[in-house]
Protein backbone atom coordinates (compact mmCIF):
# COMPACT_ATOMS: atom_id res chain seq x y z
CA UNK A 1 0.00 0.00 0.00
CA UNK A 2 2.67 2.59 0.96
CA UNK A 3 4.65 3.20 -2.03
CA UNK A 4 7.58 5.84 -2.74
CA UNK A 5 7.38 9.01 -4.69
CA UNK A 6 9.96 11.85 -5.59
CA UNK A 7 9.63 15.63 -5.28
CA UNK A 8 9.16 16.71 -8.28
CA UNK A 9 8.84 20.64 -7.84
CA UNK A 10 8.37 22.70 -5.13
CA UNK A 11 5.94 26.27 -5.85
CA UNK A 12 5.54 28.90 -3.36
CA UNK A 13 1.65 29.66 -3.79
CA UNK A 14 1.30 31.98 -0.73
CA UNK A 15 3.73 33.53 2.04
CA UNK A 16 2.29 29.71 4.16
CA UNK A 17 1.51 27.71 1.67
CA UNK A 18 3.78 25.64 -0.68
CA UNK A 19 2.60 23.06 -3.62
CA UNK A 20 4.81 20.02 -3.55
CA UNK A 21 4.88 18.08 -6.82
CA UNK A 22 5.42 13.99 -5.94
CA UNK A 23 6.08 12.06 -8.85
CA UNK A 24 4.24 8.13 -7.76
CA UNK A 25 6.24 5.15 -8.25
CA UNK A 26 2.88 3.40 -8.18
CA UNK A 27 0.30 5.40 -10.30
CA UNK A 28 -3.49 5.62 -8.99
CA UNK A 29 -6.15 6.86 -9.83
CA UNK A 30 -8.04 9.15 -7.77
CA UNK A 31 -11.48 11.08 -7.35
CA UNK A 32 -11.95 15.29 -7.12
CA UNK A 33 -11.61 15.46 -3.09
CA UNK A 34 -9.69 12.49 -1.90
CA UNK A 35 -6.38 12.89 0.56
CA UNK A 36 -3.37 11.21 0.36
CA UNK A 37 -1.38 9.95 3.59
CA UNK A 38 1.99 10.69 4.06
CA UNK A 39 4.53 8.94 6.25
CA UNK A 40 8.28 10.58 7.56
CA UNK A 41 10.45 8.51 9.48
CA UNK A 42 13.19 9.23 11.73
CA UNK A 43 16.39 7.58 11.68
CA UNK A 44 15.16 6.11 15.40
CA UNK A 45 12.12 4.24 13.44
CA UNK A 46 9.79 7.41 15.05
CA UNK A 47 7.23 7.55 12.31
CA UNK A 48 4.87 11.20 12.02
CA UNK A 49 2.14 10.85 9.22
CA UNK A 50 -0.17 13.36 8.25
CA UNK A 51 -3.59 13.51 5.45
CA UNK A 52 -3.58 15.82 3.24
CA UNK A 53 -6.16 16.56 0.26
CA UNK A 54 -4.83 16.43 -3.50
CA UNK A 55 -4.85 19.54 -5.22
CA UNK A 56 -4.59 17.93 -8.64
CA UNK A 57 -7.13 16.91 -11.00
CA UNK A 58 -7.30 13.26 -11.97
CA UNK A 59 -5.61 12.85 -14.28
CA UNK A 60 -3.24 10.38 -16.32
CA UNK A 61 -0.05 11.70 -14.78
CA UNK A 62 1.93 10.30 -12.09
CA UNK A 63 2.45 13.34 -10.47
CA UNK A 64 0.00 14.68 -8.15
CA UNK A 65 0.06 18.05 -6.26
CA UNK A 66 -0.29 18.21 -2.28
CA UNK A 67 -0.32 22.11 -1.39
CA UNK A 68 0.39 22.56 2.27
CA UNK A 69 0.45 24.95 4.91
CA UNK A 70 3.27 25.70 7.54
CA UNK A 71 1.68 25.34 10.66
CA UNK A 72 4.16 26.75 13.07
CA UNK A 73 3.69 24.16 16.28
CA UNK A 74 3.42 21.77 13.42
CA UNK A 75 5.44 18.20 12.95
CA UNK A 76 5.54 17.32 9.58
CA UNK A 77 4.54 20.62 7.84
CA UNK A 78 7.62 22.27 8.93
CA UNK A 79 9.73 19.48 8.07
CA UNK A 80 8.04 20.09 4.58
CA UNK A 81 8.47 23.92 3.94
CA UNK A 82 12.18 23.95 5.55
CA UNK A 83 14.16 20.81 4.73
CA UNK A 84 12.10 18.66 1.75
CA UNK A 85 14.30 19.17 -1.31
CA UNK A 86 13.82 18.33 -5.17
CA UNK A 87 14.37 14.75 -5.63
CA UNK A 88 13.59 13.83 -1.90
CA UNK A 89 11.67 10.51 -1.73
CA UNK A 90 8.35 10.44 0.37
CA UNK A 91 6.50 7.75 1.65
CA UNK A 92 2.99 8.23 0.82
CA UNK A 93 -0.38 5.81 0.12
CA UNK A 94 -3.46 6.86 -1.15
CA UNK A 95 -5.91 7.54 -2.50
CA UNK A 96 -7.87 7.47 0.45
CA UNK A 97 -11.64 9.24 1.61
CA UNK A 98 -15.55 8.00 -0.18
CA UNK A 99 -17.20 10.87 1.39
CA UNK A 100 -16.16 14.34 0.22
CA UNK A 101 -16.10 13.95 -3.52
CA UNK A 102 -17.36 15.51 -6.61
CA UNK A 103 -20.30 14.25 -8.08
CA UNK A 104 -20.27 11.69 -11.42
CA UNK A 105 -22.04 13.69 -13.83
CA UNK A 106 -23.12 16.59 -11.32
CA UNK A 107 -26.13 18.62 -12.67
CA UNK A 108 -27.98 20.41 -10.28
CA UNK A 109 -25.37 23.69 -9.16
CA UNK A 110 -22.53 23.14 -6.70
CA UNK A 111 -21.21 25.54 -3.87
CA UNK A 112 -17.88 25.16 -2.53
CA UNK A 113 -16.64 27.22 0.49
CA UNK A 114 -13.15 26.77 1.67
CA UNK A 115 -11.02 28.82 4.10
CA UNK A 116 -7.31 29.25 3.98
CA UNK A 117 -5.76 25.26 2.42
CA UNK A 118 -9.39 24.41 2.69
CA UNK A 119 -9.45 25.67 -0.90
CA UNK A 120 -7.51 22.24 -1.95
CA UNK A 121 -9.71 19.61 -2.57
CA UNK A 122 -11.98 21.88 -3.80
CA UNK A 123 -9.65 23.35 -6.38
CA UNK A 124 -9.63 19.40 -7.43
CA UNK A 125 -12.83 19.48 -7.87
CA UNK A 126 -12.70 22.74 -10.02
CA UNK A 127 -9.86 21.22 -11.93
CA UNK A 128 -11.22 18.33 -12.66
CA UNK A 129 -14.86 20.10 -13.74
CA UNK A 130 -12.50 22.41 -16.22
CA UNK A 131 -10.95 19.28 -17.35
CA UNK A 132 -14.13 17.49 -18.53
CA UNK A 133 -15.67 21.05 -19.36
CA UNK A 134 -18.35 20.40 -17.23
CA UNK A 135 -20.92 23.45 -17.64
CA UNK A 136 -22.96 22.75 -14.21
CA UNK A 137 -23.07 25.63 -12.11
CA UNK A 138 -20.38 26.14 -9.75
CA UNK A 139 -19.85 28.80 -6.96
CA UNK A 140 -16.84 28.76 -4.66
CA UNK A 141 -16.99 30.84 -1.74
CA UNK A 142 -12.95 31.35 -0.05
CA UNK A 143 -12.13 33.31 3.24
CA UNK A 144 -8.25 34.22 3.49
CA UNK A 145 -6.62 36.53 5.42
CA UNK A 146 -5.09 38.53 3.00
CA UNK A 147 -5.30 38.69 -1.15
CA UNK A 148 -1.92 37.42 -1.44
CA UNK A 149 -3.06 34.63 0.91
CA UNK A 150 -5.43 33.13 -2.02
CA UNK A 151 -4.42 30.11 -2.30
CA UNK A 152 -4.18 29.45 -6.33
CA UNK A 153 -5.73 32.95 -6.58
CA UNK A 154 -4.42 33.62 -10.15
CA UNK A 155 -5.94 30.51 -11.17
CA UNK A 156 -9.46 31.10 -9.70
CA UNK A 157 -9.33 34.46 -11.17
CA UNK A 158 -8.83 33.24 -14.62
CA UNK A 159 -10.96 30.55 -14.16
CA UNK A 160 -13.98 33.19 -13.23
CA UNK A 161 -13.15 35.15 -16.46
CA UNK A 162 -13.20 31.84 -18.71
CA UNK A 163 -16.27 30.25 -17.18
CA UNK A 164 -19.79 32.28 -17.13
CA UNK A 165 -20.78 28.87 -15.13
CA UNK A 166 -18.03 29.63 -12.22
CA UNK A 167 -18.65 32.08 -9.60
CA UNK A 168 -15.92 33.15 -7.09
CA UNK A 169 -16.49 35.26 -4.20
CA UNK A 170 -13.11 36.07 -1.98
CA UNK A 171 -13.76 36.79 1.88
CA UNK A 172 -10.71 38.59 2.79
CA UNK A 173 -10.47 38.89 6.36
CA UNK A 174 -7.59 41.34 6.86
CA UNK A 175 -7.74 43.83 4.74
CA UNK A 176 -9.96 45.30 1.54
CA UNK A 177 -10.61 43.82 -1.17
CA UNK A 178 -10.31 44.63 -4.65
CA UNK A 179 -13.23 43.46 -5.98
CA UNK A 180 -16.93 44.79 -5.55
CA UNK A 181 -18.09 41.21 -5.68
CA UNK A 182 -15.92 40.25 -3.00
CA UNK A 183 -16.40 40.61 0.51
CA UNK A 184 -13.97 42.16 3.01
CA UNK A 185 -14.89 40.37 6.73
CA UNK A 186 -15.03 36.99 8.01
CA UNK A 187 -17.55 34.76 6.52
CA UNK A 188 -21.12 34.75 7.98
CA UNK A 189 -24.68 33.42 7.10
CA UNK A 190 -25.72 36.49 5.10
CA UNK A 191 -22.62 36.45 2.98
CA UNK A 192 -23.10 31.98 2.44
CA UNK A 193 -27.44 33.59 1.23
CA UNK A 194 -25.42 35.92 -0.91
CA UNK A 195 -23.35 33.72 -2.54
CA UNK A 196 -25.78 31.00 -3.17
CA UNK A 197 -28.23 33.81 -4.40
CA UNK A 198 -25.27 33.78 -7.48
CA UNK A 199 -26.37 30.62 -8.04
CA UNK A 200 -28.88 29.90 -11.02
CA UNK A 201 -31.09 27.75 -8.78
CA UNK A 202 -30.66 26.30 -5.38
CA UNK A 203 -27.39 24.20 -4.99
CA UNK A 204 -27.74 20.49 -4.73
CA UNK A 205 -24.29 19.64 -3.25
CA UNK A 206 -22.30 21.78 -0.89
CA UNK A 207 -18.71 20.88 -0.21
CA UNK A 208 -17.01 23.04 2.64
CA UNK A 209 -13.33 22.52 3.98
CA UNK A 210 -11.12 24.30 6.48
CA UNK A 211 -11.05 24.13 10.55
CA UNK A 212 -13.82 23.52 12.94
CA UNK A 213 -15.22 26.99 13.48
CA UNK A 214 -15.30 27.87 9.99
CA UNK A 215 -16.80 24.82 8.63
CA UNK A 216 -19.69 25.35 11.75
CA UNK A 217 -20.08 28.72 10.62
CA UNK A 218 -20.49 27.81 6.65
CA UNK A 219 -22.52 25.03 7.18
CA UNK A 220 -24.83 26.57 9.58
CA UNK A 221 -25.52 29.74 6.61
CA UNK A 222 -25.93 27.24 3.84
CA UNK A 223 -28.50 25.18 6.34
CA UNK A 224 -30.14 28.63 7.02
CA UNK A 225 -30.49 29.70 3.89
CA UNK A 226 -32.74 26.55 3.27
CA UNK A 227 -29.98 24.00 2.25
CA UNK A 228 -30.99 20.31 3.48
CA UNK A 229 -28.38 19.22 6.01
CA UNK A 230 -27.97 15.81 3.90
CA UNK A 231 -26.45 17.89 0.94
CA UNK A 232 -23.31 19.47 3.11
CA UNK A 233 -20.43 17.89 3.51
CA UNK A 234 -17.74 18.82 5.26
CA UNK A 235 -14.32 18.50 5.89
CA UNK A 236 -12.41 19.97 9.07
CA UNK A 237 -8.54 20.23 9.58
CA UNK A 238 -7.35 17.23 11.61
CA UNK A 239 -4.81 17.43 14.71
CA UNK B 1 12.42 3.85 5.00
CA UNK B 2 14.28 6.67 7.03
CA UNK B 3 13.40 10.40 5.44
CA UNK B 4 15.99 12.35 4.95
CA UNK B 5 16.92 15.28 7.95
CA UNK B 6 13.76 14.29 9.43
CA UNK B 7 13.85 13.52 13.07
CA UNK B 8 10.53 13.95 14.74
CA UNK B 9 9.64 15.50 18.23
CA UNK B 10 11.01 13.34 21.32
CA UNK B 11 7.29 11.80 20.91
CA UNK B 12 5.70 10.64 23.89
CA UNK B 13 8.38 10.25 26.19
CA UNK B 14 7.36 8.03 29.32
CA UNK B 15 4.00 7.70 27.60
CA UNK B 16 5.55 5.76 24.79
CA UNK B 17 4.32 2.74 25.27
CA UNK B 18 0.21 3.88 25.45
CA UNK B 19 0.65 5.66 21.95
CA UNK B 20 -0.28 2.79 19.12
CA UNK B 21 2.18 2.82 15.73
CA UNK B 22 1.78 5.76 13.24
CA UNK B 23 -0.37 8.00 16.06
CA UNK B 24 0.64 11.44 18.03
CA UNK B 25 -0.08 13.06 21.27
CA UNK B 26 -2.23 16.11 21.03
CA UNK B 27 -3.24 18.30 24.10
CA UNK B 28 -6.07 19.70 22.32
CA UNK B 29 -9.40 17.63 21.09
CA UNK B 30 -9.63 18.19 16.91
CA UNK B 31 -13.01 17.80 16.05
CA UNK B 32 -14.21 15.88 12.66
CA UNK B 33 -17.42 15.59 11.33
CA UNK B 34 -18.51 14.63 7.94
CA UNK B 35 -21.22 17.05 7.89
CA UNK B 36 -23.45 20.08 9.36
CA UNK B 37 -22.80 19.55 13.25
CA UNK B 38 -26.87 18.87 14.24
CA UNK B 39 -28.38 20.61 17.25
CA UNK B 40 -30.19 18.28 19.22
CA UNK B 41 -32.76 19.78 22.00
CA UNK B 42 -32.95 17.09 25.20
CA UNK B 43 -36.06 17.55 25.24
CA UNK B 44 -36.78 15.82 21.74
CA UNK B 45 -34.36 13.17 22.57
CA UNK B 46 -34.50 9.54 22.43
CA UNK B 47 -32.34 6.68 22.36
CA UNK B 48 -33.84 3.53 21.08
CA UNK B 49 -32.71 -0.10 21.66
CA UNK B 50 -33.38 -2.39 18.23
CA UNK B 51 -33.02 -5.99 17.55
CA UNK B 52 -33.09 -5.70 13.62
CA UNK B 53 -35.78 -3.51 12.66
CA UNK B 54 -37.80 -4.20 15.82
CA UNK B 55 -37.00 -1.67 18.31
CA UNK B 56 -37.15 -3.21 22.05
CA UNK B 57 -37.11 0.26 24.36
CA UNK B 58 -37.05 3.05 24.01
CA UNK B 59 -35.34 5.88 26.15
CA UNK B 60 -36.12 9.94 26.76
CA UNK B 61 -33.45 12.59 28.01
CA UNK B 62 -34.66 11.78 31.98
CA UNK B 63 -35.19 8.39 31.48
CA UNK B 64 -31.23 7.59 30.31
CA UNK B 65 -29.95 9.58 32.67
CA UNK B 66 -31.89 7.89 35.56
CA UNK B 67 -29.51 4.66 34.52
CA UNK B 68 -26.28 4.01 36.97
CA UNK B 69 -23.99 6.48 35.24
CA UNK B 70 -20.27 5.11 35.26
CA UNK B 71 -17.30 7.46 35.37
CA UNK B 72 -13.93 6.03 33.24
CA UNK B 73 -10.73 7.22 32.26
CA UNK B 74 -9.58 6.30 28.77
CA UNK B 75 -7.03 7.06 26.01
CA UNK B 76 -8.31 8.03 22.69
CA UNK B 77 -6.95 7.64 19.29
CA UNK B 78 -8.63 8.61 16.09
CA UNK B 79 -7.55 7.08 12.55
CA UNK B 80 -6.01 11.13 11.44
CA UNK B 81 -3.25 9.98 14.07
CA UNK B 82 -4.09 12.08 16.99
CA UNK B 83 -4.37 10.48 20.44
CA UNK B 84 -5.65 11.92 23.49
CA UNK B 85 -4.26 10.97 26.92
CA UNK B 86 -6.25 10.66 30.36
CA UNK B 87 -9.59 11.74 28.91
CA UNK B 88 -12.62 11.70 31.75
CA UNK B 89 -15.90 10.40 30.61
CA UNK B 90 -18.94 9.68 32.62
CA UNK B 91 -22.31 7.91 31.29
CA UNK B 92 -24.63 4.64 30.95
CA UNK B 93 -22.26 1.39 30.19
CA UNK B 94 -23.60 -0.84 27.07
CA UNK B 95 -23.94 -3.40 29.68
CA UNK B 96 -26.48 -1.34 32.15
CA UNK B 97 -28.16 -0.32 28.99
CA UNK B 98 -29.27 -3.74 27.91
CA UNK B 99 -29.80 -4.89 31.66
CA UNK B 100 -32.10 -2.24 31.45
CA UNK B 101 -34.00 -3.60 28.46
CA UNK B 102 -33.70 -6.94 29.77
CA UNK B 103 -31.42 -7.84 26.25
CA UNK B 104 -28.82 -10.50 26.56
CA UNK B 105 -27.60 -11.58 23.31
CA UNK B 106 -29.95 -11.70 20.31
CA UNK B 107 -26.43 -11.59 17.95
CA UNK B 108 -23.23 -10.76 17.93
CA UNK B 109 -22.96 -7.54 15.92
CA UNK B 110 -24.26 -4.40 16.77
CA UNK B 111 -24.75 -0.93 14.74
CA UNK B 112 -24.70 2.27 16.55
CA UNK B 113 -27.01 5.25 14.63
CA UNK B 114 -27.22 8.88 15.14
CA UNK B 115 -29.21 11.94 14.96
CA UNK B 116 -27.48 13.02 11.70
CA UNK B 117 -27.91 9.79 9.66
CA UNK B 118 -24.31 8.30 10.64
CA UNK B 119 -23.52 4.56 11.75
CA UNK B 120 -20.61 2.45 12.91
CA UNK B 121 -20.47 -1.02 13.43
CA UNK B 122 -18.95 -2.46 16.42
CA UNK B 123 -18.85 -6.40 17.35
CA UNK B 124 -21.04 -6.68 20.78
CA UNK B 125 -18.02 -8.52 22.49
CA UNK B 126 -16.27 -4.94 21.96
CA UNK B 127 -19.05 -2.94 23.47
CA UNK B 128 -19.89 -5.33 26.69
CA UNK B 129 -18.01 -5.89 29.91
CA UNK B 130 -17.26 -2.45 31.02
CA UNK B 131 -15.61 -1.23 27.50
CA UNK B 132 -17.88 1.11 26.04
CA UNK B 133 -21.02 3.44 26.73
CA UNK B 134 -23.10 5.74 26.33
CA UNK B 135 -21.04 9.00 27.50
CA UNK B 136 -22.93 11.94 28.34
CA UNK B 137 -20.29 13.73 30.43
CA UNK B 138 -16.45 14.99 29.43
CA UNK B 139 -14.10 16.36 31.65
CA UNK B 140 -17.02 16.82 34.52
CA UNK B 141 -19.26 18.63 31.79
CA UNK B 142 -22.20 18.05 29.71
CA UNK B 143 -20.54 16.82 26.43
CA UNK B 144 -20.03 19.86 23.94
CA UNK B 145 -21.96 19.63 20.64
CA UNK B 146 -19.05 19.70 18.32
CA UNK B 147 -17.95 16.83 20.46
CA UNK B 148 -21.35 14.93 20.59
CA UNK B 149 -23.32 16.38 22.85
CA UNK B 150 -25.48 15.91 24.09
CA UNK B 151 -24.92 12.12 24.00
CA UNK B 152 -22.49 9.53 21.85
CA UNK B 153 -20.99 6.45 22.18
CA UNK B 154 -17.32 5.78 23.44
CA UNK B 155 -15.21 2.68 22.24
CA UNK B 156 -11.93 3.84 22.96
CA UNK B 157 -10.07 1.09 22.51
CA UNK B 158 -11.34 0.99 18.50
CA UNK B 159 -10.28 4.61 16.58
CA UNK B 160 -12.35 7.06 17.66
CA UNK B 161 -14.81 7.25 14.08
CA UNK B 162 -16.43 4.18 16.44
CA UNK B 163 -17.01 6.42 18.95
CA UNK B 164 -20.22 7.26 17.00
CA UNK B 165 -21.65 11.21 17.63
CA UNK B 166 -25.09 12.23 18.66
CA UNK B 167 -25.88 8.75 18.81
CA UNK B 168 -29.46 7.90 19.11
CA UNK B 169 -29.87 4.54 19.17
CA UNK B 170 -27.66 0.57 19.03
CA UNK B 171 -29.19 -2.18 16.51
CA UNK B 172 -28.23 -5.70 17.09
CA UNK B 173 -27.81 -6.79 13.67
CA UNK B 174 -27.33 -10.86 11.96
CA UNK B 175 -24.24 -9.97 10.61
CA UNK B 176 -21.33 -7.19 10.76
CA UNK B 177 -22.97 -4.43 8.69
CA UNK B 178 -20.48 -1.69 7.63
CA UNK B 179 -21.27 1.69 9.14
CA UNK B 180 -20.60 5.15 7.66
CA UNK B 181 -16.93 5.05 7.22
CA UNK B 182 -16.50 1.38 6.96
CA UNK B 183 -18.87 1.63 3.76
CA UNK B 184 -16.56 4.43 2.71
CA UNK B 185 -12.82 2.93 2.49
CA UNK B 186 -12.34 2.70 6.28
CA UNK B 187 -11.63 -0.56 8.22
CA UNK B 188 -14.28 -2.99 9.34
CA UNK B 189 -12.98 -3.21 12.83
CA UNK B 190 -10.68 -0.35 13.73
CA UNK B 191 -8.01 -1.26 15.93
CA UNK B 192 -5.19 0.82 16.83
CA UNK B 193 -2.90 -1.27 17.88
CA UNK B 194 -3.04 -3.20 14.97
CA UNK B 195 -2.81 0.39 12.50
CA UNK B 196 -6.31 -0.90 10.81
CA UNK B 197 -7.16 2.28 9.73
CA UNK B 198 -8.42 1.38 6.02
CA UNK B 199 -10.11 -0.86 4.28
CA UNK B 200 -7.25 -3.96 3.17
CA UNK B 201 -5.22 -2.90 6.86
Amino acid sequence: MWQTCTIAQIVEQTPSIKSYFLRLSKPFTYMAGQHADVRLTAPDGYVAMRSYSIASAPSASNVIELAIERLPDGEVSPFFHDVAALGDEIELRGPIGGHFLWPERPTAPILLIGAGSGVVPLMAMLRHRRDLTQTVPTALLLSSRTERDVLFGDELLLLETADPNFELALAITRESPKRTTDFGRRIDSAMVTEVIGRLPRTPEHVFVCGSNPFVNIAADGALMAGLDASTIKTERYGG
Amino acid sequence: MVTRGFFGRNSGGNEADRIPPGQHVVDHWPVLTAGPTPRIDTAEWKFTLKIGPRPVKVWTWSEFNALPQTKVTRDIHCVTTWSKLDTNWEGVTVDDILADAGVERPSDFVLAHCFDGYSSNVPLADLTSGKAMVALKYEGQPLPRDHGGPARLLVPHLYFWKSAKWINGLQFTERDEPGFWELRGYHIYGDPWREQRYTND
